[in-house]
């Protein structure tokens, strides 16, 4: 088979299978459903006794109950037992009473997961959509082999979809370097979570319909990448956000999950209007829409028009990458399922923003105005996003600050023009990623659904391969050396400091710190230390099922060595020639914000005893004591956060603590001005116009009514009165004709 | 004698056919003040007819139209009334006001 038709069988296949999951879905499945009072266990393949380890060793925090320390107090616990529902998983057992209105409560849980010791489910549904996932992804692989290695660039025109006047449309394939390193990600991350869906979603009545937009979703973003012109970017771009809302909201009836559903649309449609705007400007600017066309021709526009079309594709990338204003959705869409935070919201879709960005590099290179709104949001961003990250108890909402900071960072690093250590960092970060994302599932599914933290510790025991791996995946997102998040971090840091952004640099290297402690005390919180949860809680922990940890023990491999393959040696790696050609035009620009003077491709190469070797010694061992930190603070002594935030300078330590943990206000600020004041708005709007325009509906018929009253009284029902008014009207005709006639 | 004579005639005939019409209260007698009514514009038609230009027969074709259109609403018009006195019991016009307002 030729390539050509490979690639565009890539997106067909995830559609097809998405089509199978919908038509044939709920009938390949048999799910047991069961009776409301049969009050199991929340999951059906927990191996209920697992009497290897005694639920001994440790006893949950009976002494100081200081609000800084990681041990729960008794209440905190009492919230914590299995059924509170704020796991992800809970709503899906029996126990989802309090989480379920009573008036959607059928008694059969979210979806209906299947009570342990009952009848199992018996799934079919997940194998021709995995299967079909599997397919695509070894098309990607050939396709990523000869774009790479090969140094091909297929355009590969299917046939023309919009035709209408100067408005021609066609549905064409690119694939470059570019795609292909999305294409590495989306497929391999995209076929994993499948597999681990198997295992993760085991016991829901709704597995089918999982798979369905599962498919649908790989379908969307390969369709986003693999386009050849912005309207097909814009395309999958929306059906992506589609499949997020879906997933998001996938247990429908937790109006936590079903509200973060709609947070997320909603905010991404403040993006994407920009996105939408932009779009159509360049439409108007250029008269076509394929990429190559636009790039070579946004030269000869206005350099405001240029800046304004970068400015809006920017908005439509700060909501689909979750930059701040707009990053409030992304830690809400945790209410999904696991492997949609590690698909979706994690190594994916959130990546399109970045995509999107590099993609156009040749727009933005015209425009030092966006460069500089793109590289100062995402500094901004990374570091405000590190900062909540540092204290969030829910793992979870750990990893999706941590995701919202990482994309930052790679705004950041195509705002000063390191577009290729941009999409460096994307492509580790992307695997690395979404191995935490299902390290976290997989300790939530072994911990009866806890997400809290708090109520985590010492699992290293119990759940050996995720913990191995969850390291190698925390390593990397460390940036310790050799493992992938390294190289790619370290060449952000040292393109910024080699073109001359001290500031920015210093503010990535704090930020470089607070990602390595996060993640570590994250680590140490749930895998070190002694069980803070419930005890029968405890009995329960195991590790999960092959196909849940298979995933993560593959997804370790390109985590552990990416970097060493594409990295070496630094800023000068296989990445860079692999995407040469992609941001050759830019590169030449000199884009950038003070690259001008130093013209890119010709700054000094990499020196192991000069200043890039310096700026690695720095970037490693920022990592090192961030590490260090959390090991003191999480393992040797559990006192000292609390003492440090009350010994803060000035006092300023409780209050910073409770803006970190509080996000700094910005959903509350946003609940505040956006839906309370949209409250204000609708009520004002409401008057006017139920006084106003109902008003004046009403006045009208009013008016007729008096009108109509007044000549009611003409009609006496007397023959004489009317005759003695027709023959008034006939005198005064004639008088009129008399008096008028000439 | 020349055409004013059957003019003034003619008008002095629609003046009491209209006052009729206006001042009579039974409803046969309105009936009839209209047939006055009509009967006067005959004779004007005919007068015209016969001063006016030669060669001309509208004013009489008009005559005879006039006279076959009020035989037709005589007709209906009496059974009318007479319809609505029987279920009445008065020819008094002024009982009729049920439609008013």
């Amino acid at each position: 088979m030729s390539t050509e038709l490979l690639i565009a069988l890539i997106p067909a296949l995830p559609l097809a299978g998405f089509l199978f999951a919908v038509l044939a879905g709920s009938r390949l499945d048999r799910v047991p459903s069961h009776g409301h009072d049969d009050h199991g266990d929340s999951h059906a393949d927990d191996h209920g006794g697992h009497a290897g380890h005694g639920g001994d060793g440790h006893d949950s925090g009976e002494t100081d109950d200081s609000a800084f320390r990681a041990v729960p107090s008794e209440e905190e616990q009492a919230l914590s037992s299995p059924h509170a529902g704020h796991a992800d998983d809970l709503a899906n057992s029996n126990g989802a009473d309090g989480v379920i209105p009573a008036d959607m409560n059928d008694g059969l849980g979210q979806a209906g997961h299947v009570v342990e010791g009952g009848p199992r489910p018996s799934y079919r549904s997940w194998w021709v959509p995995t299967a079909l996932v599997g397919i695509a992804w070894a098309f990607s692989m050939v396709v990523f082999a000869n774009v790479v290695f090969g140094g091909h660039v297929y355009h590969v025109s299917v046939y023309e979809w919009i035709v209408s006047g100067d408005f021609q449309i066609e549905i064409a394939f690119l694939v470059d370097g570019l795609t292909a390193a999305l294409l590495l990600v989306v497929s391999t991350v995209g076929l994993l979570v499948h597999v681990y869906s198997i295992g993760y979603m085991d016991g829901d009545r709704g597995l089918w319909r999982f798979f369905a937009y599962l498919n649908l979703f790989m379908f969307s973003m390969l369709l986003l990448i693999l386009g050849d012109n912005f309207l097909m970017l814009y395309v999958g771009w929306e059906a992506v956000g589609l499949c997020s809302y879906a997933l998001i909201g996938f247990w429908y009836k937790k109006p936590s999950a079903a509200g973060a559903a709609k947070k997320a649309f909603v905010v991404n449609r403040v993006g994407d209007f920009g996105f939408g705007l932009g779009i159509m400007m360049i439409w108007t600017m250029l008269g076509t829409l394929n990429f190559e066309e636009v790039f070579a021709g946004i030269g000869g526009l206005d350099p405001t028009a240029v800046t304004v079309i970068a400015l809006l594709l920017f908005a439509g990338a700060v909501g689909k990458s979750a930059q701040f204003p707009l990053h409030v959705w992304l830690p809400d869409a945790m209410e999904g399922p696991t492997p949609v935070s590690a698909l979706i919201h994690a190594a994916t879709m959130v990546n399109a923003g970045v995509y999107m960005v590099a993609r156009a590099n040749p727009i933005f290179a015209e425009s030092p105005v966006a460069m500089w709104v793109v590289a100062g949001i995402g500094v901004f961003t990374a570091i405000f996003a590190a900062a909540i990250a540092l204290t969030q108890n829910d793992i979870k909402k750990v990893l999706a600050y941590s995701t919202v900071s990482q994309l930052a960072y790679m705004f950041f690093a195509l705002g000063i023009g390191a577009w290729v250590a941009a999409i460096f960092h994307l492509v580790s970060h992307g695997f690395f990623k979404g191995l935490l994302f299902m390290g976290s599932g997989s300790i939530i599914h072994g911990a009866s659904g806890e997400q809290d933290m708090r109520f985590m510790g010492g699992l290293r025991d119990r759940m050996t391969w995720t913990y191995r791996t969850m390291v190698v995946g925390a390593l990397a997102l460390a940036g310790i050396p050799l493992f992938a998040g390294f190289f790619s971090k370290d060449e952000i840091l040292a393109e910024s400091f080699n073109r001359g952004y001290y500031l920015f640099y210093a503010v990535g290297v704090i930020v470089a710190f607070m990602t390595a402690f996060y993640t570590f005390r994250m680590i140490f919180m749930t895998f070190h230390g002694a069980w803070r949860g419930p005890r029968d809680a405890w009995h329960h922990v195991h590790e999960s099922a092959p196909t849940m940890v298979w995933p993560l023990i593959i997804l370790a491999v390109p985590t552990a060595l990416a970097g060493l393959l594409l990295g070496i040696p630094p800023e000068g790696g296989f990445i860079h020639t692999w995407l040469e050609e992609v941001f050759h035009t830019a590169e030449e620009a000199g884009a950038g914000i003070l690259s001008g003077s130093i013209a890119a491709g010709e700054h000094h190469g990499f020196e192991l005893f000069g200043i890039g070797g310096l700026l690695l010694v720095i970037g490693a061992s920022v990592g090192v004591a961030g590490i260090w930190l959390a090991y003191r603070w999480y393992v040797l002594d559990p006192e000292a956060p609390g003492r440090f935030v009350v010994r803060m300078p000035f006092g300023l330590g409780p209050g910073m603590y409770a803006a970190s943990l509080n996000k700094y206000y910005v959903d509350d600020l946003y609940g505040l001005v956006w839906a309370r004041g949209g409250v204000l708005v609708g009520n004002a709007l409401w008057w006017f116009d139920a006084k106003v325009v109902d008003g004046a509906v009403n006045g009208a018929g009013w008016v007729a009514q008096r009108f109509g009253g007044l000549l009611r009284r003409a009609q006496t029902g007397r023959v004489e009165n009317y005759g003695l008014g027709m023959a008034a009207g006939l005198a005064l005709v004639l008088i009129a004709y008399l008096v008028m006639r000439p | 004698m020349g055409l004013q004579g059957y003019l003034l005639v003619s008008a002095i005939l629609f003046g009491i056919g209209a006052f009729g019409f206006m001042a009579r209260r039974n409803a046969i007698l309105m009936l009839i003040s209209i047939e006055l009514m009509l009967n006067a514009v005959n004779l004007s038609l005919v007068a015209f007819n016969a001063y006016g230009p030669p060669g001309s027969p509208a004013g009489a074709i008009f005559a005879l139209l006039v006279m076959a259109v009020a035989a037709a609403e005589a007709t209906v018009g009496l059974a009318l009334v007479i319809a609505i006195i029987r279920t009445r019991k008065t020819a008094e016009v002024d009982q009729y006001a049920d439609l008013k307002e």
